[in-house]
């Protein structure tokens, strides 16, 4: 967790003001979640909302995911834009439901004449010791589905600029915010707005190898990318930023280039994320590849409690690193 | 009157070889008598005749491939009734319908096999099954196909698959094609594929003069190829030039070799089996530390003998060219070890992995034309060695036997010899020696 003082901006704060600008651009636009009123969200997001825009437009919800969503997606056919906070992606499940067979089917089964401009924000992923069934990483199973976007914003400008066009989006959209990155704190500039939401983006270029990651998991590979600097090894870093549809060509460009790929993911190995994109590359750059692409995931256990437990479970820059230095070495 | 066609026996066969015929011609069939043997490239199948009638001519030759629908053999009238329609239609998965029976009898080849067997140039008939019901397995294949001594067919590719380093990885592979670099001629890494630095390396190795790697130096493919011819150009060339080579031959009769060796091959798991070959490489190793006058070389003007047996194989590489690898000390292995070394250095010069050593220090060659059908084999000699011993095809001929006429499997060993280091007897001499070692292969 990174506990930098904030000079600017957090992403907690990022993602509370692109909301709010929403708001104030649109007054279809409106917030439901559980404690999303006068808590301020469970991650404080929603902090000082309610303030401004009234229990009309941040509303809180029982504790019913299937309820409140399937009523998002009731208000969005009806002409509203919503955005529907839940509180992590584990308690989303209650709601698979009516992602899958309402959100995300509906333009199909009406044949083009019902879309679902809808928004659902969730938190995921480990780290802050808050056990099974608070920590895991399913945004890989909702990058399944046809029919959704999924987005995994992984820094400031993107916590700030990806709900606009998730809102302009005429079909659900699911952002999937990581739990240790609410506090991540830097430089916004003020003029910050928009983002493309088509596109992965290379956030450090390299030569020797590409650390694909996503969401929680790209500042570990940036971590790891100094650590292999200081051995004198070039990492580029990939960030998915669009879960799906993914950018194959930022990929593969990048692959192209380095020919070996080590895939980082937080969610379990098995039908994983990291196993769709490494299936892709294999796919389309294997004469390319001067190395079998490594996979780097979460444990395939329930996420333990115990910090050390924790942090051994999930992927860290050291493992990162290791694989990198995998496809050059042994093997 | 009415055809025999060759059947579709499968939804996905388009022609078919055949394979035997059970009838002749002036036969008398009955519809649904056997009439032939196809294979199918998946199974060999009995053929059913579609009609009665009187089997007029026979239009296509065992061996033949042929497409669907092609006569195979013509009835002549006599009344028969008119031909069923060709069951051109695809036949269902299920065989009930199809106008075939299956031979009820052990298939004697796999399609495998029979593919594994055309592929290494590999006669069926003459391999021994040792399978279930002496079904030939891809290990008698695998046999039969190991190298003889001069296994030159361009189609004999018992090494194929073992080919160049085990792992390369693709985007080395790639780039090895674009820069030219032979895999084959790459050291292996230990535990890790050869990957992109590897072949970059080796492209600007190959640039300097002189490699500096163990293995022989490894210009691209075609390079050595000429590289190679022209080698052989110059050094036969000089063989001929300075050499006064004299030529002797000796008919041997191996029947008691082989039939010690196929009593023994019986015991053996295949891979230790023996061929033919081996047992002429142990005893012309045995005849040459016997006969140490024809073993070493001819260097300024006088003989200075090898120090040991280490017996060249000449073995023709694909593509062309030739070299003749030693099997170190061949006179002290056991036969086991002579077959295993000759495979070894047959595998790895067709790979291009020689050692140098191999190279340069046979101090007799043995060359066995004789797999390519020949019957003798005159050589030339490769210098500074002194003598190249042939070996021809083992071919069964009569052959007389204390007073009585038998046939007998025989090979025609000639020698090769120069003259300025030995004379006729000694070269007589040794085709003795390989004689009386191949009437007692239990001592080889």
């Amino acid at each position: 967790m990174t506990t930098v003082t904030t000079v600017e901006a957090t992403y907690r704060e990022a993602m509370r003001e692109a909301i709010a600008e929403a708001m104030r651009a649109d007054e279809r636009v409106f917030l439901m979640g559980e404690d999303v009123g006068s808590y301020g969200g469970s991650f404080a997001v929603s902090l000082g909302l309610l303030e401004e825009f009234g229990p009309e437009r941040i509303r809180d919800a029982p504790l019913s995911e299937s309820g409140f969503v399937g009523a998002g997606i009731g208000a969005a056919l009806g002409g509203m834009r919503p955005i529907v906070e839940i509180m992590t992606v584990n308690f989303s499940l209650l709601a698979l439901d009516q992602i899958l067979n309402n959100a995300a089917s509906l333009l199909h089964m009406s044949g083009g004449q019902f879309n679902v401009p809808l928004v659902i924000r969730m938190t995921t992923g480990a780290g802050r010791q808050l056990a099974a069934q608070h920590s895991h990483s399913l945004e890989g199973w909702y990058a399944h589905i046809p029919g959704l976007r999924v987005l995994a914003p992984a820094t400031l400008e993107d916590a700030r600029g990806m709900l606009a066009p998730a809102l302009a989006d005429p079909d659900p959209v699911l952002i999937f915010e990581h739990g240790s990155l609410y506090n991540l704190a830097g430089e916004l500039p003020t003029d910050a707005g928009a983002v493309d939401i088509e596109h992965a983006a290379i956030r450090r270029s390299g030569e020797d190898v590409t650390l694909i990651a996503y969401g929680g998991c790209v500042g570990k590979a940036m971590a790891a990318a100094d650590l292999l600097a200081a051995e004198g090894s070039s990492a580029e870093v990939v960030d998915l930023r669009t879960l799906r549809p993914l950018d194959d060509a930022t990929i593969l460009a990048s692959v192209r280039a380095t020919h070996r790929a080590v895939v980082v993911d937080e969610g379990w190995r098995s039908g994983s994320l990291a196993a769709e994109v490494s299936a892709r590359i294999t796919e389309q750059a294997f004469y390319d590849l001067d190395a079998p692409v490594e996979r780097v995931c979460t444990a395939e256990v329930p996420l333990p409690y115990p910090r050390h437990l924790e942090e051994a479970a999930l992927p860290q820059p050291e493992t990162i690193a290791a694989a990198a230095r995998r496809t050059w070495e042994g093997g | 009157m009415s055809d025999f066609t060759m059947p579709s026996l499968g939804a996905d066969m388009d022609e078919g070889t055949l394979l035997e015929w059970l009838v002749k011609p002036g036969d008398t069939v009955q519809k649904g008598d056997l009439m032939a043997v196809v294979d199918t490239s998946k199974a060999a199948v009995e053929v059913e005749s579609f009609t009665d009638g009187v089997v007029e001519s026979l239009v296509v030759e065992p061996g033949t491939r042929v497409p669907v629908g092609a006569v195979l053999a013509t009835f002549a009238a006599a009344g028969a009734e008119p031909a069923p329609p060709e069951p051109r239609k695809r036949p269902s998965r299920h065989a009930a319908k199809m106008p075939v029976a299956i031979a009820e009898e052990p298939l004697v080849s796999s399609p495998l096999v029979r593919r594994e067997a055309e592929r290494a140039g590999v006669d069926l008939a003459t391999v021994t099954g040792t399978g279930r019901g002496g079904a030939i397995t891809r290990a008698d294949v695998a046999h039969a196909a190991a190298p003889p001594a001069v296994p030159a067919a361009p189609h004999a590719r018992p090494s194929e698959g073992r080919r160049g380093p085990a792992r390369v990885t693709p985007y080395a592979r790639r780039l090895a094609g674009e820069l030219g670099v032979d895999l084959d001629r790459l050291p292996a890494p230990e535990r890790r594929p050869v990957r992109a630095t590897d072949v970059r390396a080796a492209a600007a190795g190959s640039e300097r003069p002189a490699p500096e790697r163990p293995e022989v130096a490894a210009p691209a493919q075609a390079d050595r190829r000429e590289e190679m011819r022209r080698t052989i150009a110059t050094v036969m060339a000089r063989s001929k030039r300075e050499i006064p080579h004299y030529y002797l031959t000796l008919t041997i009769d191996l029947d008691r070799a082989l039939r010690w060796m196929r009593e023994r091959n019986r015991d053996l798991p295949v891979a230790q089996r023996l061929v033919p070959a081996a047992l002429l490489l142990k005893a012309a190793a045995l005849a040459a530390a016997a006969n140490p006058g024809l073993n070493g070389f001819w260097v300024d003007d006088e003989f200075r003998p090898g120090s040991g047996v280490h017996l060249g194989v000449a073995v023709s590489l694909r593509g062309g060219g030739l070299v003749a690898p030693a099997i170190h000390d061949a006179d002290q292995l056991d036969l086991t070890d002579v077959m295993a070394g000759m495979r070894d250095v047959v595998t790895r010069a067709r790979a291009g992995r020689l050692r140098r050593a191999e190279l340069s220090d046979p101090t007799i060659t043995v060359t066995n034309l004789g797999e390519q059908g020949v019957e003798s084999v005159h050589g030339v000699i490769y210098p500074p060695q002194v003598a190249l011993v042939g070996f021809g095809r083992v071919t069964e001929r009569p052959w007389a036997v204390d007073g009585l006429l038998g046939v007998r499997p025989l090979t025609v060993a000639t020698l090769a010899a120069d003259h300025r280091a030995t004379d006729g007897f000694t070269g007589g001499r040794f085709l003795a020696a390989v004689d009386e070692r191949l009437q007692s292969p239990e001592e080889l």
